[in-house]
């Protein structure tokens, strides 16, 4: 393959002497050049007259892109898609979308920047470029500093570059380049690379099996992780059945706890009467029963009990509290359904106990009165 | 030093007309000041407590941008350091703008008052720190040691001007390793202090941080704001570049992108935790028309400035910069002002009372300046960095 000249460089020792070259060959009207630092040379670019470069612009339009992309995404999600109601704000709360509007804007300005610059500046397909493994770019990439001029500048002629950069002191020397070292194929298949990959693998993949499942477990770093204790849902020889959950002792119940002998297929108005509300109706039971209700009820059923929440047309409405039906109920039908519930409203026998489920019956009584008030009752 | 000689401007008055100006200043502020004293002293001694912390954030920002230079070794900033130190001698206005405070805190300290800390359980738990005997003790240890801090610094400077000793620049760097950490604490105090407590119920541990933040970026302002005019009247050095203005433009785009970010972490964590200890500060500052100047905050203190100082070139043009110094300054005043005045009432109010102070704060900070560029040489003459800082490049 025929050699090309690629470029004439100069090598010189100091920064200030790379400054004062690069502002010789800018001056003698050459374009295509470059200069090569083993670091970042301040002045540099004032003296080569490189002009502000265009990416900035790619930078901030991807970064654009990314927050109002995100801020777009994010309001949909809670908006439209899957509104869900989060420490009783608003669906559409922008302060909780700023922080990942933010990193997604970064993200995509840096992606972005990334991007143009393989895209524009990288010259595809080529795979490789004339200096590189060069003993110039050994050179300029430890202690030297370099002028290359490069032979398809319009103005370039071989002696005239030598001359102009002999003046300015460097060591000239000459870069020679074929067409096939560009294109440069790295033989991806190769037996040697293959099996290097292979054990990669293997070792990340042992090491990370011994981790996860031998060290952790070793004294010094197992922690919490191994307990005295067993878990549920596993075995034990200790009982003689090997189950680790126990049944309580036949013919006992927990200190405390009123078996409910009702289930969900009994009627709540014939259940109602073989109930009676032991709660007597004070200040501190109806409160209690009121802040129960506000928690636990008013989520559907709504703060009054007219079942017109904020989950209104999510799930099937419930029926208002004021119905005659519900009045005329016996304390005890309201009781049964708080406890075992009733079509897709669950029973809250877990979350509330016996005095708490009567306390709500009697704020439930409250705000069927205030809703049905009588001319007595303003006296 | 030839070469040096020829590049620095020897030391020259400001012009006459601006001394002037600062003169006007300072006794029309003080005058209103008086005025509004005498006749709504509550809203006089408000707007007091946001006079003197800005003037304090000017002063000890000062302060610690000649710390930051000598511990960082910065080279960039060396040729402005004087313009900093004079702005640290506003130290001793600050001293003086907090006298008559002390005669007012039972009307602006709702903890100084011993009959609503007895009924308040909250106040209890806080009064081993939020006393007025700790309080003042606070004040003074913390001028003590600003004070001597600045004047080590300013001494060390000015001497170095005459026999250009490089020790100087050493002991200077040994001083502001101590005077960092020192700083950290007592600025955080300060605005717990000053600003915190007037709602002495409300806390967030960010504050301290804000107040900082607000504080650098202030002193940052106002030196670029000086530094700008004086080179284009001819001040400094021959030779003041886009490459200097660039990296003023550039420190400040970031701590104004800095203060953002604390701002809003501040504001975010509070209403997405919804606590009503803490979320009360700010529904004082979302009504009765405190929802405006709120919003004003976000614009002229962070999206304005963001998007005019943003570009390269935009942050190397002289007019622009200065014109975004002097947004800034007074971006931060206005943060005082709600930081301050919802205590004193619940929707913003704005009269004479209210500028009295900036007006007194500009012209302290013209007359301080001129006074002290009268007596020394505007550019640190015998600094080793010197020259390094004259001829920096990105």
């Amino acid at each position: 393959m025929e050699k090309k000249l690629y470029s004439i460089n100069a090598i010189y020792h100091t920064p200030n002497d790379i400054i004062r070259a690069a502002k010789a060959v800018r001056d003698a009207g050459y374009t295509k050049f470059d200069v090569h630092t083993p670091y970042p040379v301040h002045g540099l670019d004032g003296a080569m007259g490189l002009k502000e470069t265009k990416l900035g612009f790619v930078t901030l339009a991807a970064g654009i892109l990314g927050a109002v992309g995100m801020i777009s995404f994010a309001s949909w999600v809670a908006v439209v898609d899957y509104p869900q109601v989060i420490g009783g704000k608003p669906y559409w709360s922008w302060p909780a979308f700023v922080p990942v509007t933010y990193e997604i804007a970064v993200l995509l300005a840096v992606l972005g920047t990334v991007g143009a610059m393989i895209a524009f500046f990288f010259k595809f397909p080529n795979t490789s470029h004339p200096l590189h493994d060069t003993p110039y770019m050994k050179k300029v990439s430890s202690d030297k500093f370099g002028v290359t001029i490069q032979a398809e500048d319009p103005q370039f002629d071989e002696k005239k570059v030598r001359d102009l950069l002999k003046t300015t002191g460097g060591e000239v020397e000459e870069v020679h380049y074929t067409e096939e070292f560009l294109t440069f194929k790295p033989n991806t298949f190769e037996p040697k690379f293959l099996l290097l990959l292979a054990g990669i693998a293997l070792a990340t993949s042992a090491g990370g099996y011994l981790y996860f499942n031998k060290v952790l477990y070793l004294p010094p770093f197992d922690w919490m992780v191994e307990q005295p204790r067993f878990d549920v849902q596993s075995t034990t020889d200790l009982f003689d059945d090997g189950l680790t959950m126990r049944l309580p002792v036949e013919g006992t119940i927990a200190r405390g706890f009123m078996p409910y002998p009702y289930t969900l297929g009994a009627k709540a108005d014939s259940v109602g009467k073989l109930l009676v509300n032991p709660v007597v109706k004070t200040a501190a039971s109806l409160d209690l029963g009121k802040r129960k209700y506000l928690t636990y009820c008013s989520p559907c059923h709504g703060n009054f009990g007219s079942g017109d929440s904020r989950m209104n047309g999510q799930f099937p409405n419930p029926p208002t509290l004021h119905s005659d039906k519900v009045r005329t109920w016996p304390d005890g039908a309201i009781f049964h359904t708080i406890t075992v519930g009733q079509n897709v409203m669950p029973g809250y026998q877990y979350q509330l106990s016996r005095e708490e489920r009567w306390a709500v019956v009697n704020y439930i009584r409250t705000l069927q009165r205030a809703y049905n008030a009588k001319e007595s009752d303003l006296q | 030093m030839s070469a040096l000689d020829n590049v620095i401007i020897p030391k020259k008055e400001l012009p006459a007309n601006v001394v002037r100006l600062g003169w006007i200043l300072t006794l029309a502020g003080l005058a209103l000041a008086v005025l509004s004293y005498m006749t709504d002293a509550n809203r006089a001694a408000f707007n007091n407590v946001i006079g003197f912390t800005f003037l304090a954030s000017i002063a000890v920002g000062a302060v610690f941008f000649i710390a930051l230079e000598y511990i960082a070794g910065a080279v960039w900033t060396t040729p402005f350091r004087r313009v900093l130190e004079f702005l640290g001698m506003l130290l001793i206005p600050t001293l003086l703008m907090a006298i008559p405070l002390f005669f007012k805190l039972h009307d602006v300290y709702h903890w100084t008052h011993a009959d609503a800390v007895a009924t308040d359980k909250i106040l209890q738990a806080k009064a081993p720190y939020l006393n007025e005997m700790s309080f003042m003790t606070r004040f003074v240890i913390f001028m003590v040691l600003w004070l001597a801090f600045y004047f080590i610094f300013r001494q060390n400077s000015l001497k170095q001007d005459g026999n250009k000793d490089q020790k100087l620049t050493k002991k200077n760097i040994a001083l502001a390793a101590a005077f960092i950490p020192v700083l950290a604490i007592s600025i955080s105090l300060f605005s717990i202090d000053w600003l915190m407590s007037l709602e002495p119920h409300w806390f967030s541990t960010m504050f301290g941080v804000y107040y900082f933040t607000g504080t650098i970026l202030t002193a940052l302002a106002v030196t670029t704001y000086f530094v700008v005019s004086l080179s284009q009247k001819g001040y400094f050095f021959k030779g003041i570049n886009e490459n200097h203005y660039y990296s003023f433009g550039a420190l400040m785009f970031g701590l104004l992108s800095f203060w953002a970010y604390i701002a809003f972490s501040q504001f975010m964590l509070i209403w997405y935790a919804n606590l009503p200890e803490e979320n009360f500060w700010y529904i004082e500052r979302w009504q009765h028309g405190w929802e405006y100047v709120s919003i004003a905050i976000t614009l002229i203190h962070f999206w304005i400035p963001y998007f005019m100082l943003v570009s390269r070139p935009s942050k190397m043009n002289p007019a622009n910069l200065k014109r975004m110094a002097a947004l800034l300054v007074f971006a931060h005043f206005l943060d005082l002002y709600w930081l301050v005045m919802p205590t004193y009432n619940n929707a913003p109010v704005f009269g004479y009372h209210e500028l009295a102070f900036p007006v007194l704060c500009i012209g302290l900070i013209i007359v301080f300046f001129a006074l002290q560029a009268k007596r020394f040489n505007l550019v640190p003459v015998g600094d080793p960095k010197l020259q390094r800082g004259i001829d920096f490049h990105l």
